[in-house]
């Protein structure tokens, strides 16, 4: 059984739909991350998982029990802002023990607990300081110390690390991920970062206009977005414009390019197979474009001529044309290509994934 | 590792129970002291007004603007309003671009005197005004005994002396919001627009003027609507000018209670229409406030020689002039009484007007019955402001909270004389909500109207002070299991102390010189400082009047002292 369920939420603020049919499942120990662009609805979700929004239909269950219309209070998960949310009168450990204090726990136990908490998030000794004379990544911590000194049931993120500068995200990214499972907490993670989500969760939602694209562990996502908006939205992406060939009756699936008139073959599902002569989309990585100069016969290798090539440190990318087909290809090593050189561009069907939305 | 917290934190609520509910007890005063204070009087007096023999017409109407006077008095009103705010943005908007945008020497001391006008009760600023440049007052002998002349140069009588109080008390208005505005305009604007080939005064119209369009509009209101509400100048030296607040105030003193009612409603609907039309344009023109990197330098320093010293000279004349007439009411609170005849200043010195005051009994109670009947309202007030704030802080329920803000703006946008005359009207005979309690003619009248005119200002500081808390962290205070009372007393309360006591602080010292709606409904066993004065004043108890006035202005003036800090404290 999940640990949290959210079955077909949705919210609405006066004009805008926030949330539409938002379902999904967070398992026991799981980290779990939400990914969507700006106003993709993804803070509202979390939000009306904490309780701060209530739902307009659908309901969310928390270990078996429907928890839709409890309020925040009783829920006891603990919640990270992204601005910190830490209380400006009050100083580092009185900020931490704010949920204690609010539960009337004993003054020892609070004590201990407030130490523990800090020396958790490496801020041991900090307990008199104003929480205004922190760093950003200071007070970040004191806000994932709060969080956790209530043992919380479930840890929830809005953007923690947005408000860090580059080197502090990335040493903070671990440590967070260390350390949420150092404590055995399920916790669910909000952010626009792909890298971020990557980096940190187990299984990620990716959402866009209020609802869920698609859900799945990062690699998945990576390698075999289901539609354009995913593609799109996790990396670079070379996008074909195709039509299926009323002839493929093989294994592969016959494709044709509008652009340039090749002819590409993928493996496809039955189920998956898009109605013939109409057109959609074909998706591959430029790092998985395969760049020869042998006249060697492949399955989808294209005669194409280099148009152009970036040098970006440890990659070069490759802008290619076949025949008014535009490509990208991202490499280690250029073979001393140059621009106007002619080469041949592999597509590896396996690679190559038939998205669902045109 | 730690055992975990108990369970008490993660129950299901249960329906059946009743909960005492925060929310709906909140509503129910808020509910209760509108209906008293603002509907039910309001309504009364409209409903007086539009009945003549027990039958509903509009009669009393057409008597009234068939009587000249009464229509002179609505033109006197608004004509004496619209050129107040004319006045006031000339001398306002100027001072404010040169106090505000640039720094020499004797800026800070006319930043200092600035608002020294909106602190000083208005009947104390009249007095102080008579004794200034009155025809007998200390300026008038100086040019009698200079020139040589039989009688006074001039007399402060009529539009011309009531303009030049108006524009003296309430420039402020216009100084203070263009300079608040002035202070938001990014600097980076006006070089954007620089380095787009404007020269300076295209910069100004283009740039700066439409940017301050908000806090011009606020300002020419909230002066319009102090002009529409005086008493004490009109009264005091407005000679033949009858303005609205001074026939309601004779009128009743006549015991013509229809006209009375009839000219207050009339004076309220003029009012009021002029809160809307504002407020409609207002929101028109709100320019988002551009939160941008980089430094912008709000003061530029005037370093060249000619213009430094006219800037330097008109700080120091300026600050005379505001502090000027507070001198004066110094200066004869230390005359011995009758020793100022026809002397340019008072010839005999002394501290009797003071120690009378303090010794006394009758006279000091007076000063305790206005500090006591402020303190009770001001205190209400706060209290009453949490209750609103808490009500509108929260999500939801938008037309109720609309209505809410709506109602409790009214008594603030009526003048005293409306609020004092439509309570009286209402709880001067029995009346169905207080059955047969008069409340007219007991000590609770003045707290009450105290409390109605000034709620409204300390309202606007709590909510102010409430909007720059982060919601995030009274959401945050939830996660982590706190209720709505140890949110509000632990996280919101702490936060927003400095500013409510700020706010029922101003609240405070306004109610302390209290005089236009006082003088309506005041108990002679009972009576505030500002009648005591009034009082003196007629009966040449000069310098007791202005003793009055001083003791006040120093209470006005520790008070506020102790306000500026707690303002620095929230920032």
């Amino acid at each position: 059984m999940p640990l949290l369920s959210l079955k077909t939420l949705s919210k609405r603020f006066d004009k805008t739909q926030a949330v539409t049919d938002v379902s999904l499942d967070v398992d026991r120990g799981e980290f779990f991350g939400l990914l969507g662009p700006s106003g993709c609805g993804k803070t509202t979700t979390l939000r009306m998982i904490a309780g701060l929004e209530k739902p307009d239909s659908g309901s969310i269950a928390f270990d078996g029990q429907d928890i839709t219309s409890l309020p925040a209070e009783r829920r006891g998960f603990g919640m990270v802002f992204q601005n910190y949310a830490l209380f400006p009168h009050l100083n580092v450990s009185e900020n931490v023990a704010f949920g204690l204090r609010a539960r009337h726990r004993p003054k020892s136990e609070i004590h201990d607990r407030v130490k523990a908490a800090l020396e958790l998030v490496q801020l041991p000794g900090y307990e008199k300081r104003r929480v205004d004379e922190l760093s950003g990544g200071q007070q970040q911590r004191v806000a994932i110390a709060r969080a956790i000194a209530i043992e919380p049931a479930l840890l929830l993120f809005d953007e923690p690390l947005s408000n860090l500068d580059v080197t502090l995200r990335e040493e903070t990214r671990s440590e967070l991920r260390e350390l949420v499972a150092r404590l055995g907490l399920t916790a669910v993670y909000v952010t626009h970062d792909q890298e971020e989500a990557f980096a940190l969760c187990d299984r990620i939602s990716v959402m866009a206009g209020g609802r869920i694209l698609q859900t799945g562990r990062p690699r998945d996502l990576y390698e075999h977005p289901v539609q354009l908006s995913v593609a799109r939205f996790l990396g670079r992406n070379n996008l074909i414009k195709v039509m299926r060939l009323s002839s493929s009756k093989a294994e592969l699936g016959e494709f044709k390019t509008l652009d340039g008139g090749h002819t590409i073959r993928i493996r496809v599902d039955d189920k998956d197979l898009v109605p013939l002569n109409q057109p959609c989309i074909l998706a591959i990585r430029p790092e998985h474009v395969v760049l020869t100069n042998s006249d060697e016969k492949n399955e989808n290798a294209l005669a194409a001529i280099v148009r152009e090539i970036d040098f970006a440190g440890a990659t070069s990318s490759v802008k290619l044309d076949a025949n008014g087909l535009l490509l990208e290809a991202l490499v280690l090593e250029t073979n001393g290509l140059a621009a106007g050189d002619r080469c041949t561009a592999i597509l590896p069907p396996d690679r190559i994934s038939l998205l669902k939305d045109a | 590792m730690r055992e975990p917290l108990p369970p008490n934190t993660f129950s299901l609520p249960s329906r059946a129970r009743f909960t005492f509910s925060p929310r709906l007890s909140l509503w129910f005063i808020v509910a209760v002291v509108l209906l008293y204070g603002v509907i039910y009087p309001n309504l009364h007096v409209a409903v007086a007004s539009l009945q003549q023999n027990g039958g509903w017409s509009l009669a009393n109407y057409r008597e009234v603007l068939s009587q000249n006077s009464v229509f002179e008095s609505i033109l006197a009103s608004v004509g004496i309003s619209i050129l107040t705010v004319l006045f006031c943005a000339i001398v306002g908007i100027p001072l404010a671009f040169l106090f505000e945008r640039f720094t020499f020497p004797a800026r800070r001391l006319f930043a200092t005197f600035a608002a020294l006008p909106l602190v000083l009760p208005p009947l104390v600023g009249t007095v102080a005004f008579i004794f200034l440049c009155g025809e007998s007052g200390i300026l008038a002998r100086l040019a009698q005994s200079v020139f040589h002349l039989e009688r006074s140069p001039w007399s402060l009588r009529g539009w011309s002396a009531i303009l030049l109080f108006h524009t003296y008390t309430m420039y402020p208005f216009f100084y203070m919001l263009t300079g608040a505005g002035l202070s938001r305009i990014d600097a980076a604007l006006a070089e954007a627009g620089k380095s787009l080939g404007a020269g300076r005064a295209r910069v100004l119209v283009r740039i700066i003027l439409p940017q301050l369009t908000p806090s011009l509009i606020a300002a020419a209101l909230l002066t319009f609507m102090t002009s529409m509400a005086s008493f004490s100048a009109p009264l005091l030296f407005g000679g033949d000018v009858r303005v609205l607040t001074l026939e309601i105030y004779t009128a009743r003193q006549r015991g013509d209670t229809t006209l009375a009612l009839t000219e207050t409603v009339i004076l309220a609907v003029i009012s009021l229409s002029a809160l809307v039309f504002f407020q409609r344009y207002e929101g028109t023109r709100k320019f988002a406030a551009a939160a941008l990197k980089g430094s912008t330098k709000k003061r530029r320093a005037i370093t060249s020689g000619k213009s430094r010293v006219i800037a330097i000279a008109a700080g120091v004349v300026f600050s005379l002039l505001l502090v000027s007439p507070v001198a004066t009411l110094v200066l004869v609170s230390l005359a011995r009484e009758g020793s100022w005849t026809t002397q340019t200043l008072p010839a005999a010195y002394t501290i009797a007007n003071y120690t009378k005051i303090f010794s006394d009994p009758r006279a000091s109670e007076v000063v305790l019955n206005s500090l006591s009947m402020s303190a009770i309202a001001a205190i209400a007030a706060m209290l009453w402001s949490f209750c609103v704030a808490a009500l509108i802080a929260r999500k939801g329920r938008r037309h109720w909270k609309r209505l809410l803000s709506c109602l409790i703006l009214v008594p603030w946008a009526l003048p005293g004389t409306v609020v004092a005359v439509s309570l009286a009207e209402a709880y001067g005979r029995p009346s169905p909500l207080l059955g047969s309690f008069i409340l007219v003619g007991t000590f609770w009248i003045l707290p009450v109207v105290y409390f109605l005119r000034f709620m409204p200002l300390v309202v606007r500081a709590v909510q102010a002070s409430m909007e720059q808390i982060d919601p995030a962290l009274e959401e945050a205070a939830g996660s982590l299991g706190a209720h709505w009372w140890q949110k509000f007393s632990r996280v919101t309360l702490p936060l927003v102390w400095p500013g409510a006591i700020a706010g029922t602080l101003l609240a405070f010292v306004i109610a302390l010189g209290e005089y236009v709606a006082s003088v309506i409904v005041f108990v002679p066993t009972n009576r505030p400082v500002s009648i005591a004065i009034a009082s003196e004043l007629r009966d040449f108890n000069l310098g007791t009047a202005a003793a009055y006035g001083v003791v006040l202005m120093l209470i006005i003036g520790l008070v506020m002292m102790v306000a500026t800090r707690l303002e620095r404290l929230r920032a």
